[in-house]
């Protein structure tokens, strides 16, 4: 009867082995599968793929750099306006108003809030925040598209401020209560405490959010491609249509084939990598974070 | 010594209410969301709208049917393909804390969890769509699915690394091979935490459209077929809401509705599996 | 030429509903070591924290009563300005791990923002660490953050944060509980080296320490003051029986 048993054991311990493994060769096929796939335009293009100005559907000339514009000035918009917001959050939830009825309504708002679809987002921005871009751009007497790059920037702050403060929460109350004492026993008033002891302590922490946040931003599609404009020109100003890698591949993959597609992959392809790299990052950098702050508690 | 005590206490002060005022501001936009959503939303919904199939354009009335329908269709099959494959590798990961194939299982979990959704719908066109010739609901499911796996990995290993030592023990104790005490012991124990890590998977791709826009695709029709386009919520919220037509544009709230309602159901009923039928110790 | 520098009078606190320290009143005197000593739970260490005003960190603390600093009342005046004037040394050495030595012993003036120059600085944190007798084993390192020390000498290090703000009293919140034997000896030389220049209140839960360090002792049970006298008078005779009794180890 014991053969059985290890045999069994044995099986289960492969089944567990081999899902584990499957998992390592999926992303693997996904990173090949775009490779391969974008194969055509890494010929035809190369590196000048990233500076080149013109995507062109019909002339079959592609450069990516619009879209590597949009993206980064897009998500940089975003974290600039997120940033005070979520560190005021933060230091709210962390610090001043640990417990009661009001701060348990803002956790949980900003839970219910990190769980609206992108496109709905997209949809309210798209008959509410249009139409008040709009109106400033008419006050200060650019065309009133009313989509563009600062309407995107405002949605994705939007949409990453409550990523980025539960994040920044965590990380505020990790800072142990013995500095903090010892700190307003020299003398400090709250605020000195905040900024001399909490967030320096912190920094890391928060700088990890923040690229958590922006790996979010840079992939972010939905609400985007909503609010953008689809435009394949390099942006000249805030209120230009425009167009993120996740957004043109929104736009255009569906009905693109041959070199067209490939190119849509190609931006697929650098999408997924620099995603993959702040993720990996902002992930190590908490997960460092976490560990030093269970060993303080002895 | 100059004595800056006065400015401190003001500089104190100031921050304080700075922080309060920002904190408090940046609860507006969930306020207008939910508002404007409700406010719109309901004024559409009635039972013509849950089930009835989307008329033609230029025809008034219709509903969304193919979309509730098809939301539910992908859900069920995006588990059907990750469940037992997130399972088992939380399973392996929640036994091997230490091991290089553990800690590389894991640099993918994160990598996946960080892929964006419209990537991955690139890459499941690719497997399912391009050699079928056709979008299909099964491309939309394998989507999907991709996107589950994470969650529920993470899920599992973090509540089955939760399950004390001695449980374990005791049914070694008794002669239990081990493998049956994970399988019969262990797992049935965690199941709520488990339980969770799915529901709150199923949340997070109930509302996301980006990997079903090549894949699912969206049809006008009713369609139980798998390897024929799909209708969904997400999806259907999307067309309408970039199309010209106002009425489509009030239906478009009327989904907005129904998928948020719907998203919160999940992540309420997975926190009070979390809660209540967690096994105390 | 000895003066009082803390005089507790009729002073109480509360958490809540509960009454923490009921009707305290002593004095300490300058130069010298007054140790608080009781079992756990006897409010000691609320009686302490209420000198720097740090128990109303908490929510929901409240004292009667009143508490002089040399003639200043502490509790009329602003907490930050009472807690520039008071060193506290705390149970786990807690030295800001973001800082180096050098700036964790000025950190009292960093924080408040008083600004001096460079050889000034250095002055005060070599006149600290000497008084705290960590100079010598630190003074090549003092750009390098003190992670590196051992529990002993950060607890030194806390000592050389707290004086040098030049206290008028020096708190000590069981400063060698968390710390080995060996260290702990180190730190009570300290304190008696320091009696000459310090005053200093020490909170205990080891008899033999309030023995072997303090000048006067007051014992401290649910709450009240039973007993306070110099140091030798009380643990030779004591005149409270409880007092005797918890020398003698029947309950604590």
């Amino acid at each position: 009867m014991k053969s059985t048993v290890d045999k069994s054991e044995r099986r289960f311990n492969n089944i567990l082995l081999l899902s584990a493994l499957f998992i390592v060769v999926l992303l693997l096929a996904i990173l090949l599968t775009l490779l391969v796939a974008s194969i055509p335009a890494i010929k035809t293009f190369g590196f000048t793929f990233f500076w080149g100005t013109t995507w062109d559907v019909a002339g079959e000339k592609f450069g990516a750099l619009p879209f590597l514009l949009g993206t980064l000035i897009t998500s940089f918009i975003a974290i600039f306006i997120c940033i005070p917001f979520s560190i005021s959050i933060s230091i709210f939830l962390g610090e001043y108003f640990k417990e009661g009825a009001f701060p348990t309504f803002l956790r949980s708002s900003i839970e219910v809030l990190a769980g609206i679809p992108s496109v709905i987002y997209g949809l309210w921005g798209l008959f509410l925040l249009m139409p008040i871009v709009r109106a400033i751009e008419m006050q200060l007497g650019v065309t009133p598209h009313g989509v563009g790059i600062l309407t995107s920037s405002l949605i994705l702050a939007i949409m990453i401020i409550p990523f980025s403060a539960s994040i920044g929460r965590d990380v505020v109350t990790l800072v142990p209560a013995d500095l903090k004492e010892a700190a307003y026993s020299l003398g400090a008033t709250r605020f000195e405490v905040i900024k001399n002891i909490i967030i320096p302590y912190a920094r890391s922490g928060i700088i990890a959010g923040i690229l958590l946040s922006l790996g979010r931003a840079i992939g972010e599609t939905m609400a985007v491609t909503m609010l953008i404009g689809n435009s394949n020109f390099i942006p000249t100003s805030i209120f230009s249509p425009s167009n993120t890698m996740a957004s043109v591949i929104a736009n255009e993959f569906a009905e693109a084939t041959g070199i067209t597609a490939a190119s849509l992959v190609y931006v697929g392809l650098v999408l997924f990598f620099v995603t993959t790299v702040v993720n990996v990052i902002g992930n190590y950098v908490i997960k460092k974070v976490a560990l030093e702050a269970s060993k303080e508690v002895t | 010594m100059k004595d800056h005590t006065a400015v401190r206490m003001i500089k104190d002060k100031a921050f304080r209410v700075i922080v309060i005022l920002l904190a408090c501001f940046s609860m507006l936009p969930l306020l207008l969301i939910l508002y404007y959503i409700t406010r719109n939303g309901i004024a559409v919904i009635n039972w013509e709208f849950l089930t009835q199939l989307p008329r033609p354009i230029g025809e008034t009335g219709g509903g969304i049917f193919n979309a509730v329908i098809g939301t539910g269709m992908l859900i069920v099959l995006s588990s059907i393909l990750s469940i037992p494959f997130g399972i088992t590798a939380g399973i392996y990961l929640s036994e091997k804390s230490e091991g290089k194939i553990a800690n590389i299982v894991r640099l993918c979990v994160v990598v996946l969890q960080g892929t964006p959704s419209i990537v991955i719908g690139i890459v499941a066109y690719i497997w399912v769509v391009a050699p079928f010739h056709s979008f299909s609901a099964l491309s939309g499911g394998v989507a999907l699915s991709i996107m589950m796996l994470p969650v529920i990995i993470k899920a599992t290993e973090e509540t089955l690394k939760l399950m004390p030592y001695h449980l374990k023990e005791a049914s070694l104790a008794l002669g239990v091979p081990y493998y049956k005490t994970i399988l019969k012991v262990i797992l049935p124990t965690g199941l709520s935490g488990i339980l969770t890590g799915i529901l709150l998977s199923v949340a997070r791709i109930t509302g996301e459209t980006a990997p079903l826009l090549f894949t699912a695709f969206g049809n006008q029709f009713m369609n139980w077929n798998l390897f024929k386009p799909i209708d969904s919520l997400p999806y259907r919220i999307f067309y309408y809401a970039m199309s010209p037509y106002p009425e489509w544009h009030t239906f478009a709230w009327g989904a907005s509705f129904i998928l948020v309602v719907l998203v919160l159901a999940f992540n309420l009923i997975a926190r009070g599996v979390a809660v209540k039928w967690k096994v105390q110790f | 030429m000895e003066s009082t520098v803390l005089k507790v009078e009729d002073f109480s606190a509360y958490f809540g509903d509960n009454q923490i320290l009921k009707n305290i009143n002593l004095d300490t005197s300058s130069n010298l070591v007054t140790a608080l000593m009781g079992p756990s739970g006897c409010g000691k260490t609320t009686l302490i924290r209420c000198v720097n005003r740090m128990h109303e960190l908490i929510p929901g603390t409240k004292v009667t009563g009143k508490m002089y600093l040399k003639n200043d009342d502490i509790y009329a005046m602003q907490p930050i300005v009472l807690r520039r004037k008071i060193g506290m040394v705390f149970q786990k050495p807690n030295p800001f791990p973001m800082m180096s030595i050098y700036d964790n012993v000025i950190a009292g003036y960093k924080l408040n923002g008083i600004r001096l120059k460079k050889d000034e600085f250095d002055n005060i944190v070599e006149r600290s660490l000497k008084g705290s007798a960590l100079w010598e084993e630190v003074k090549d390192s003092l750009y390098r953050k003190g992670t590196f020390l051992s529990g002993g000498q950060q607890q030194r290090l806390c000592i050389a944060r707290a004086l040098a703000m030049n206290p008028e009293i020096l708190l000590l919140d069981e400063p060698t509980s968390a710390l080995d034997p060996k260290s702990t000896s180190a730190i009570e030389e300290l304190i008696v080296e320091l009696k000459k220049t310090v005053t200093m209140l020490l909170v205990t839960h080891n008899i033999a320490q309030a023995a072997r360090v303090s000048d006067f002792t007051a014992f401290i049970y649910l709450g009240e003051l039973i007993e306070f006298g110099p140091t030798e008078k009380m643990f030779t005779v004591p005149k409270d029986k409880r007092t005797e009794e918890y020398l003698t180890g029947k309950f604590g």
